[in-house]
């Protein structure tokens, strides 16, 4: 195990980047936060700056004036930064994938290192996806 | 000219969920001009939804937004079976109602929650988030999905609530009316948030109607306006409920209004769970076997305000125009009403107590200096502003004592 990824083993500190999104990725997210699922007791914090990030998580689909938003605030962070895409819009597109405005589903735009499916995904498959990312980084 | 400074919030971070630019224009520390952008949240949903039949559209119309995923089926189900002439059965007219109503449940703990959070009150935010769990399980349990329920369909809705489900649900129900007259309390009874949210963000009765404002954000200026009431459909003509209103605008009156409402809708929902037991179970679908020509408009009363859906049909399989128009479309421009002459940290609370939702209508907020073009604030900044206002009214109290 290298130093970086030592780092990622505990305290990971979160930004949360809401694409054009239906609202229930972002609020299942802030759930995981909440006392019955509780995030926060392994350190897993809600930053409000992407400078402050180890974990960038991405929902909602992609549109053209996302886009340009989204490959700035990735290259803003610093490296090695985790990306994770929640949610059947951020994976794939989801619903909106014929839609005029859509600019790709996340992995076209930036790498993403883990996917958590589901329309929303539960908060315990939030946490099992991060669980996953932890142990194989 | 005094030098302005630019606020602008957003698109992306943590006071809002969703994307959305506001920007501030402020002298010293008041308020003097605000102006937003949207469109980060645009996913072309009406053009998607002239290729969609239907019944998929149901599933579309879900995906606006997720807080209040069942208005928007609920107005197009409405506006469809204005089209068609259709009348459902009353089972599938109680159902609808009680997915409504615990619907508004969950959105308004989800705001009291916020709100908590945006005065610097976290754990009025963690309480509310806790209570509101329990009404996302009996989502579960109904629809098999805690959020987009795919519980409409033209013609009823697609799942039953059976007996045996009705007594756990009264159970729930109890338990929140309890926790309720817990946070209700909290909230009312508290100094600081008197301090905090009485005679900010005011919005008068005439504001109301020249803005066109709809949902809690008028109802707390006095300002009579339920679609439930006004447009019965669904169960609520066959129920007994009132209208809250308050009369102040201020934000303290929103959260009373809403505060208030969460009771209402524990009572429609157990008097529609007795209507419940009336019906013949699985009496919940009729038969559609098409839609004629013709045009509906559809109204909810989502959480937050009116939904309106209009479509227009040219007996074919799709529909050939959609128009939807969301309460927080005409919400949010009541901002230039509440949060003109306020200071930054009072900017915060006003902004959230309309409940603004971007995703149905698209939207966010930040701090440059309008000469310069500096950023001088960011959005957790500005959070901690209003935290420590907060706690500046905290000390003053305490040392009092």
């Amino acid at each position: 195990m290298g130093f970086k990824n030592y780092c990622f083993k505990k305290s990971l500190w979160v930004f949360h980047f809401g694409g054009a999104s239906c609202n229930n990725c972002d609020i299942e997210i802030l759930d995981c936060l909440t006392p019955r699922h509780d995030l926060e007791r392994f350190g897993i914090l809600l930053v409000g700056s992407i400078r402050h990030a180890d974990v960038l998580l991405v929902n909602g689909s992609i549109n053209t004036r996302d886009k340009e938003r989204l490959i700035e605030v990735y290259n803003q962070a610093p490296k090695p930064i985790l990306v994770v895409a929640i949610g059947a819009c951020g994976c794939t597109g989801g619903y909106f994938t014929e839609s005029y405005t859509f600019a790709g589903p996340v992995d076209k735009i930036i790498p993403v290192n883990a996917y958590v499916p589901g329309c929303p995904p539960k908060p315990e498959a939030i946490i099992a996806g991060i669980i996953k990312l932890v142990q194989n980084s | 000219m005094s030098k302005k400074t630019l606020i602008p919030i957003g698109p992306y971070h943590p006071l809002q969920e969703e994307p959305e630019l506001f920007k501030l224009y402020c002298d010293g520390e008041i308020v003097k001009d605000i102006k937003w952008e949207t469109g980060y949240n645009h996913r072309g949903i009406e053009k998607l939804s002239e290729s969609k039949t239907y019944e998929q559209i149901f599933f579309l119309v879900e995906r606006i937004c997720g807080i209040c995923s069942n208005s928007h089926p609920f107005a197009f189900a409405n506006a469809v079976e204005e089209i068609a002439d259709i009348e459902i059965t009353n089972r599938a007219k109680y159902i609808r109602s009680i997915i409504g109503e615990l619907e508004r449940l969950h959105s308004h703990l989800l705001w009291v929650g916020l709100a908590g959070h945006f005065l610097g009150y976290n754990t009025v935010f963690m309480w509310a988030w806790k209570y509101r769990e329990p009404v996302l399980d009996l989502f579960e349990m109904i629809s098999g999905n805690r959020n987009s329920y795919a519980m409409f369909r033209v013609g009823g809705v697609r799942r039953d609530i059976e007996a045996i489900k009705i007594p756990a649900i009264h159970k729930v129900l109890d338990d929140i009316k309890k926790k309720t007259d817990l946070l209700t309390g909290a909230i009312m009874d508290d100094p600081v948030i008197h301090a905090r949210t009485k005679g900010v963000g005011i919005l008068t009765k005439q504001d109301i109607i020249d803005y066109g404002a709809v949902g809690p954000t008028a109802r707390a200026s006095g300002v009579a306006i339920d679609v439930r009431k006004d447009d019965p459909y669904a169960a609520y003509p066959l129920v007994n409920w009132k209208v809250i209103t308050a009369e102040s605008g201020d934000v303290f009156a929103k959260a009373e209004v809403r505060l208030l409402e969460m009771y209402e809708s524990i009572s429609i929902i157990e008097q529609c769970l007795d209507g419940l037991n009336k019906e013949k179970e699985g009496d919940i679908t009729i038969k559609v076997k098409e839609i004629p020509e013709g045009i509906g408009n559809g109204r909810a009363e989502a959480p937050r305000g009116e939904v309106f859906h209009f479509v227009q049909s040219d007996g074919s399989s799709s529909p050939v125009r959609h128009k939807i128009r969301a309460p927080s479309y005409v919400n949010i421009a009541t901002f230039k009403k509440s949060c003109i002459g306020q200071t930054i940290a009072d900017a915060t609370i006003s902004l959230a107590a309309v409940d603004p939702c971007y995703c149905c209508t698209e939207r966010m907020a930040v701090a440059y200096d309008i000469n310069s073009g500096e950023r001088i604030m960011n959005a957790n900044e500005l959070i901690n502003e209003s935290a420590k206002k907060t706690n500046e009214i905290k000390n003053t109290f305490n040392s009092q004592i």
